[in-house]
């Protein structure tokens, strides 16, 4: 058995200690709003907290989160919206949203570590995060608003 | 959601669905809109106590139900639409709700392809929302027993001015009902200075569900009780399964059973590629399954298709003569007398969808009747292929539409919906089938390769007296009848047969190409390579002849006219509009390249070093589009593009921030097609496989800032998803050779001189 918290709630998972952790939230929890992209970490699309930090669900497998705290962008929010969330609205950011999720949850990850991000900080940390429909200048807008920056 | 449970059950809907046999679904895990749209039952507009149109009800508690009948990929047609209906009916936005329609013919078109959602449902809305409006003020009149002339409407109520009463809809609701839905003479549409919505448009409807994760795509879709499912395709098209390991699978823990599917017919058309499935109580179990099915295959003729060699056979096609689309004057007599002669070819490769979310669908089949849920742009398109695979009436295939994570065309074939309604049949239960990444770069629809080749003869001042142009590229048609290898006149008229330029000797040919893969639809179609050539080229004149390319593509389009396209192109479908609401307006093209050029600055900003900026313009989908954009090319090579400003005419434009957000993504997309973006085959099957061999625009990479400048216009409405595309890579391409000299003639940048 492999204890873990998601979003607050205590689990344990006694299937394939592979399986990554993606699935087990999607598949097994039902908890639909993190993507699937590619299965390689290659988009982002599958971005996740581990202990309040961004990681790729997609290659993480359940084993290697044992006893740890996973947040999704189910719960990224206690109550009402998440700052980040807040302005991905204002900004009108999505367009199909598939990846956003992932976006707002690297966005979040990126923001804790630096709350003042400069171009190249938020290009570094938000380059692996791929977006079809192309958001990215919304995206990046939108950081630097959360940032307490006039854009 | 609650609400929305809530009001299903005071119409009896849950009976109702229960009664036909469907399932109920899941309510902790189904967002309100796949409640929406019920099944035979009807929306919740049919259900409304008045409901004079399949798109909108209104109930007696004032809710405004509207039905968007078009898929929603991101481009906001399921909010812009209906927004019509709303600002014609007079309707408070925030007492609106939507429901997204099933695939059902009483709407009309579905297939949200084309960029025309608002183009073909204006009208169409315009007189829905007029005729409930009407309905409503008539029953307010009759109530108060004053002339219906007297009364009008205010945000979501009838108001009679000179007693100063006001009535809400949802109160006129029932009276309204009894009245006679109105004929169209009788209506009377909202002149433009009332208009609320149309011209300054709305959020996404479903902006804040996407925000938290509870909007619901394709890919979350979810049924009691169902299985999950992943699909060996062949690797070459056309192969079929020689031999496979039943049990191996089975090993891995979750694995339930293997099923084949069989080989499609030729044409291929929508059929699925065929194969083997595997069945699993979870979607990883599905794809480690498919690991140790070791399939032998019979890959069949298209064994021999190497990329390598057929980009060779194009363009020795595109060299001989080939089948006249357009011609004015003669242009062999005009090469005869001389004049300085430019010849170019071009090349552009096939190209993979790779939208965000890959090809998935729902499917749970019982007693002949199958409910499908598929992130589709073409739910009747499923219903089609569904009902053609399970050999069932079409009416016994209901298609629900999700979300869409990106369609860009691809989901326009319903290829994979199929799959799911196979397999549901197969197994008893209800079956998701989920593509993974690599499936869908290797088993697409791949946007056409294309070799163009271009020949102008000059005189002194550098102008054109003879131009000819050929494109060949394996026609889209070969998806759908053996043997096709020309270009339809659709094709041909995606900016090959309708170039505005002002050349007295003008021809367009086209020659044969045999498809080895399947040919579809994706973000702007033909106009991608017919663009890539066509604005390339001009810019070599332009610098050929010594002469700024502004000015110089100013002076090709020539004096302020209407193009009479079909005297040249008889057979020119100007995207299924007539010439005389949608004409080719040279005045219209000339004002974007003005308009891109000004605001780019063009010709007044000194660049640095290694900068340069580049310009072109294209019409398609009815809408002008001109690009300039700013590059930066560093001493390795590397390319950045710091700016793009873009200039659109799209006739009324109903969501202005939808739009802009709509260039700013095309600009992204186009970067792709320009940096990396190439699929190519070797002996029949697709080498790239992910997002690592098939590299797509990431923010670094991307124009750090789009501008887009919307021209204010009342002609009717044209498109806005695709037309920012076409004219992207020429804009780059012509401005990497302002700032290095360096003449891109083939994409990707990552194939030739300039790095990606």
């Amino acid at each position: 058995m492999i204890p873990l918290k998601v979003n607050g709630v205590q689990r344990s998972f006694d299937g394939d200690p592979d399986l990554p952790l993606l699935w087990y939230l999607r598949d097994v929890l039902g908890l639909t709003g993190t993507k699937f992209g590619c299965g390689m970490a290659l988009c982002g699309a599958c971005t996740v907290h581990l202990d309040g930090k961004a990681i790729r669900s997609c290659v993480t497998g359940v084993g290697k989160v044992a006893g740890k705290e996973i947040t999704t962008i189910e719960a990224i929010s206690k109550d009402g919206l998440h700052p980040v969330q807040q302005k991905w609205i204002e900004f009108n950011v999505p367009q199909c949203g598939y990846c956003q999720s992932g976006q707002i949850m690297q966005a979040i990850s990126l923001l804790k570590e630096k709350p003042k991000p400069s171009d190249e900080d938020i290009e570094g940390s938000m380059s692996g995060n791929i977006c079809r429909c192309g958001t990215y200048q919304r995206i990046r807008a939108a950081i630097k608003a959360v940032a307490g920056e006039n854009v | 959601m609650s609400d929305n449970i809530l009001n299903i059950s005071r119409r009896g809907f849950l009976q109702g669905v229960a009664s036909t046999g469907a399932l109920i679904l899941s309510v902790r895990l189904v967002p309100d809109f796949l409640w929406a749209a019920e099944t035979a039952s009807g929306t919740h507009a049919d259900h409304a106590v008045l409901h004079p149109s399949a798109f909108v009800g209104i109930d007696t508690d004032g809710t405004v139900y509207l039905v968007a009948h078009r898929s929603e990929m991101g481009t906001s047609s399921r909010t812009s639409v209906p927004l019509i209906l709303a600002d014609e009916l007079d309707a408070d936005w925030k007492r609106v709700k939507l429901e997204q329609a099933i695939g059902d013919p009483r709407y009309g078109d579905q297939d949200t392809d084309g960029s025309h959602s608002v183009r073909s449902f204006y009208e169409v809305m315009r007189e829905a929302g007029a005729t409930a409006r009407l309905m409503l003020t008539r029953a307010a009149a009759q109530q108060w027993g004053v002339p219906v002339s007297e009364c009008q409407s205010d945000l979501h109520v009838i108001v009679h001015r000179a007693s100063n009463r006001r009535v809400g809809y949802g109160e006129l609701a029932a009276a309204a009902a009894a009245l006679p839905v109105p004929k169209k003479e009788e209506l009377h549409f909202k002149p433009k200075s009332a208009w609320r919505y149309i011209g300054k448009g709305a959020s996404s409807y479903d902006l804040a569900d996407i925000c938290t994760g509870k909007a619901g795509f394709g890919m979350d879709a979810r049924l009691d009780g169902m299985v999950y499912a992943s699909v060996e395709h062949p690797p070459v098209l056309g192969g079929k399964v020689k031999s496979y390991d039943e049990k191996a699978p089975l090993q891995v823990k979750g694995v339930k059973q293997t099923i084949p599917i069989k080989p499609f017919t030729p044409p291929h058309h929508f059929q699925p590629l065929g194969g083997v499935a595997v069945i699993a109580d979870n979607t990883w179990a599905a794809f480690q399954g498919r690991k140790k099915l070791n399939v032998a295959w019979d890959n069949g003729v298209n064994s021999s298709y190497n990329s390598d060699q057929y980009k060779k056979e194009l363009q020795q096609t595109a060299r001989k003569p080939g089948k006249v689309a357009r011609n004015i004057g003669d242009v062999d007599a005009a090469f005869a007398k001389g004049g300085k002669i430019v010849e170019a070819e071009y090349y552009v490769p096939l190209l993979a969808h790779a939208t965000m979310e890959p090809p998935v669908a729902l499917a749970d089949y019982r007693d002949g009747k199958v409910t499908v849920w598929a992130p589709t742009q073409n739910p009747q398109a499923v219903q089609e292929t569904v009902a053609s695979e399970l050999g069932i009436p079409k009416e016994n295939v209901i298609c629900h539409v999700p979300l869409l994570g990106g369609g860009f065309g691809r989901k326009s074939k319903p290829d994979y919906a199929a799959e799911a309604a196979i397999l549901s049949k197969a197994v008893g239960r209800p079956v998701k089938v989920v593509w993974s990444r690599e499936d869908d770069i290797k088993f697409g629809y791949y946007h056409a390769v294309a070799a163009m080749y271009m020949k102008a003869a000059l005189d002194e001042k550098g102008k054109p007296t003879a131009w000819l142009q050929r494109s060949v590229f394996p026609p889209i048609g070969s998806t759908f009848a053996l043997n096709t290898t020309y270009g339809s006149a659709g094709e041909l008229g995606l900016g090959w047969t309708d170039l505005p330029f002002d050349i007295p000797n003008h021809r367009a040919e086209n020659g044969p190409a045999e498809n080895h893969v399947r040919i579809g639809w994706f973000r702007s179609v033909a106009n991608i390579y017919h663009a890539f050539a066509a604005q390339s080229f001009a810019n070599e004149l332009a610098h050929e002849s010594g002469r700024d390319s502004l000015e110089y593509l100013l002076d090709l389009i020539g004096p302020a006219r209407i193009v009479d396209v079909k005297a040249s192109a008889p057979e020119y479908e100007n995207y299924g509009e007539s010439p005389s609401l949608y004409p080719l307006d040279t005045t219209r093209v000339r004002r974007v390249v003005e308009l891109a050029a000004e605001k780019a600055g063009w010709g007044k900003r000194k660049l640095g070093k290694g900068a340069g900026m580049g310009i072109a313009v294209h019409r398609s989908f009815l809408t002008y589009v001109a690009t300039v954009a700013e590059v930066e090319v560093d001493d390795k090579g590397e390319v950045k593009i710091p700016s793009v400003h873009t200039a659109v005419d799209a006739g009324l434009v109903v969501n202005p921030e939808a739009t802009r957000a709509q260039f700013e993504g095309a600009a992204v997309f186009g970067t792709s097609i320009v940096r990396s973006g190439e699929i190519t085959a070797k002996d029949g099957a697709i080498e790239q496989s992910n997002f690592d061999s098939y590299p797509v625009a990431r923010m670094n990479e991307a124009p750090y800032k789009t501008n887009v400048y919307i021209v204010d216009s009342d002609a009717p409405p044209a498109g806005v998803g695709e037309p920012g595309v076409p004219p992207f890579a020429p804009a780059v391409c012509n401005a990497i050779f302002a700032a290095t000299g360096r003449r891109i003639r083939e994409l990707p940048l990552s194939k030739t001189t300039a790095s990606a």
